[in-house]
């Protein structure tokens, strides 16, 4: 998952420019956009207020993860895209390459993110509750056995990282098979890997939970199932990866 | 300063004066006791860093987040040990990460505290004699080195630090970033450090890391990197 490549990150960026092509027509075409201008990103709006996940998230930390974090890197990308495009336009092939891992980890701050907010909802929400997501209820007691399971080994691995990174609930797709697991990402890594679905993804950057949970990130981990959105988390579990991507399409 | 503060810097008080107490020059390796290592004492009270560092900031990274990674060492420590009696290499192989994260941030944060001091105790004062003289060598100047530490600093990609540090083989200074917890060994010596995670600065400055970056070298201990500097 780690290993995905920049030029993977790339294609899902362009194949979201061109609304009217599919991603696999996309794919044999990727570097073509010399002479077209960088695309640009903006901050999706949060699909509920900043207060909405209380207690379980504070308003202060929502306020701030969304309105400057996730912000931030949607400026980051953006200034690389444009560069990158001159680069490309001056056929600065030692330019571009330079601008890659920048371009991984800003597009992925902006892809991890966007899907974050959409996974979430307020306690309240009947979206919360488990029931909202049947289909994907199912698979998951047919993986670990029990949801008790399933979430112990969940949060086991977002316990484990080591440093900045994300836990996801991911459906990998090959061929007819299909199957769950739990992935962690370093940094802001994306899930973007042939045939992978990001179901739902969990910020384990200490931004996400410092001001209000301290050092006390198990307590974070406990809370958060609490605001999981599991209607959307359905939605992905029985899409494909376009569809997972699509709250990006609207923030261009 | 909440009562907590004042309660453990009475407890460090009466430890600094203990005859048992090992001098605090050294490196991180002083504070391994019998195999074990321990949270070192800092040499300053929680507050003493306001206003670049907060004492609740202090107080978390030092006696939380330092004694988180002292307690998982030791556990990870045990099990190596355990591993190697029954010669289980793929065990060892397999705590190795472990014991580099849970060692790296011992090492790394016992550093971080040794190269800090409250400006009544030199905290900010520049560097001066061979440590000086090769900072200007390499950088110019004292201002021009800290422009370029921070520019590492802000460029770290998720959790890390970044290190002023000496080539051993060189003698030559230069600076580095390592993710995580990943402590300066093998070629390079550490002369200071940085800590950039985010519980370093987060309560005080939240996503304003630069503040924290600029105002960290109002406190930084240039009398302990010259120790370190060969
Ligand atoms: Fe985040
Ligand atoms: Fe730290």
């Amino acid at each position: 998952m780690t290993g995905s490549s920049s030029s993977s990150l790339l294609l899902i960026l362009l194949s979201l420019k061109f609304l009217h092509t599919t991603a696999t027509e996309q794919a044999q075409q990727p570097f073509e956009f010399g002479e077209m201008a960088a695309p640009t990103y903006s901050l999706p709006p949060l699909p509920y207020a900043y207060d909405a996940l209380e207690p379980y998230i504070s308003k202060q930390i929502m306020e701030l993860h969304h309105g400057k974090h996730h912000q931030t890197y949607i400026t980051n990308l953006n200034a690389a895209l444009k560069t990158q495009a001159e680069a490309v336009h001056a056929s600065d092939i030692a330019g571009q390459v330079s601008l890659q891992q920048g371009i991984r980890f800003n597009a992925g701050g902006h892809i991890n993110h966007s899907l974050f907010w959409q996974n979430m909802c307020p306690a309240s929400s009947p979206d919360a509750k488990r029931s909202a997501a049947p289909k994907l209820v199912k698979q998951i007691k047919a993986t670990w056995g029990d949801e008790e399971k399933f979430r112990e080994a969940f949060k086991a691995a977002l316990l484990g990282i080591q440093g900045s990174g994300w836990g996801w609930l991911v459906k990998i797709e090959n061929g007819k098979e299909q199957r769950l697991s739990i992935v962690t990402t370093k940094d802001q890594d994306p899930v973007v890997g042939k045939g992978e679905v990001p179901v739902f993804g969990i910020d384990m950057w200490e931004h996400a939970y410092y001001l209000q949970y301290l050092n006390g990130k198990a307590a974070y981990v406990e809370n958060i199932w609490n605001v999981i959105n599991w209607k959307t988390a359905e939605e992905r579990y029985l899409g494909t990866p376009a569809d997972a991507f699509k709250i990006l399409k609207a923030s261009m | 300063m909440s009562s907590t503060l004042l309660r453990s810097s009475a407890v460090r008080a009466a430890l600094r004066t203990s005859p048992t107490k090992v001098a605090r020059a050294g490196l991180a390796g002083s504070t391994f006791v019998r195999g074990k290592a321990t949270l070192p004492d800092l040499p300053y009270d929680y507050g003493a860093l306001e206003p670049s560092i907060s004492g609740k900031i202090m107080e978390l990274h030092h006696d939380k987040h330092h004694q988180t990674y002292v307690t998982s060492l030791n556990n990870f420590s045990e099990q190596m040990a355990e591993a190697k009696q029954k010669d289980d290499v793929k065990a060892q192989i397999a705590l190795q990460p472990m014991i580099n994260f849970h060692g790296g941030g011992h090492i790394n944060h016992t550093l971080f505290w040794e190269n800090l001091a409250p400006q009544s105790q030199g905290g900010g004062e520049p560097p001066t004699g061979k440590l000086s003289q090769s900072i200007n060598d390499s950088y110019g100047s004292l201002d021009a080195m800290k422009e370029k530490f921070n520019a590492a600093l802000a460029g770290i990609q998720g959790s890390g630090w970044a290190w002023l540090v000496q080539d051993t083989q060189t003698g030559s200074i230069q600076i580095k970033t390592y993710a995580n917890q990943d402590p300066v060994v093998g070629q390079f010596r550490p002369i200071l450090g940085i800590d950039a995670w985010e519980h370093a600065y987060y309560l005080d400055y939240q996503n304003r890391k630069a503040e924290y970056f600029k105002a960290i070298w109002n406190v930084v201990n240039w009398k302990a990197a010259e120790k370190r500097f060969q």
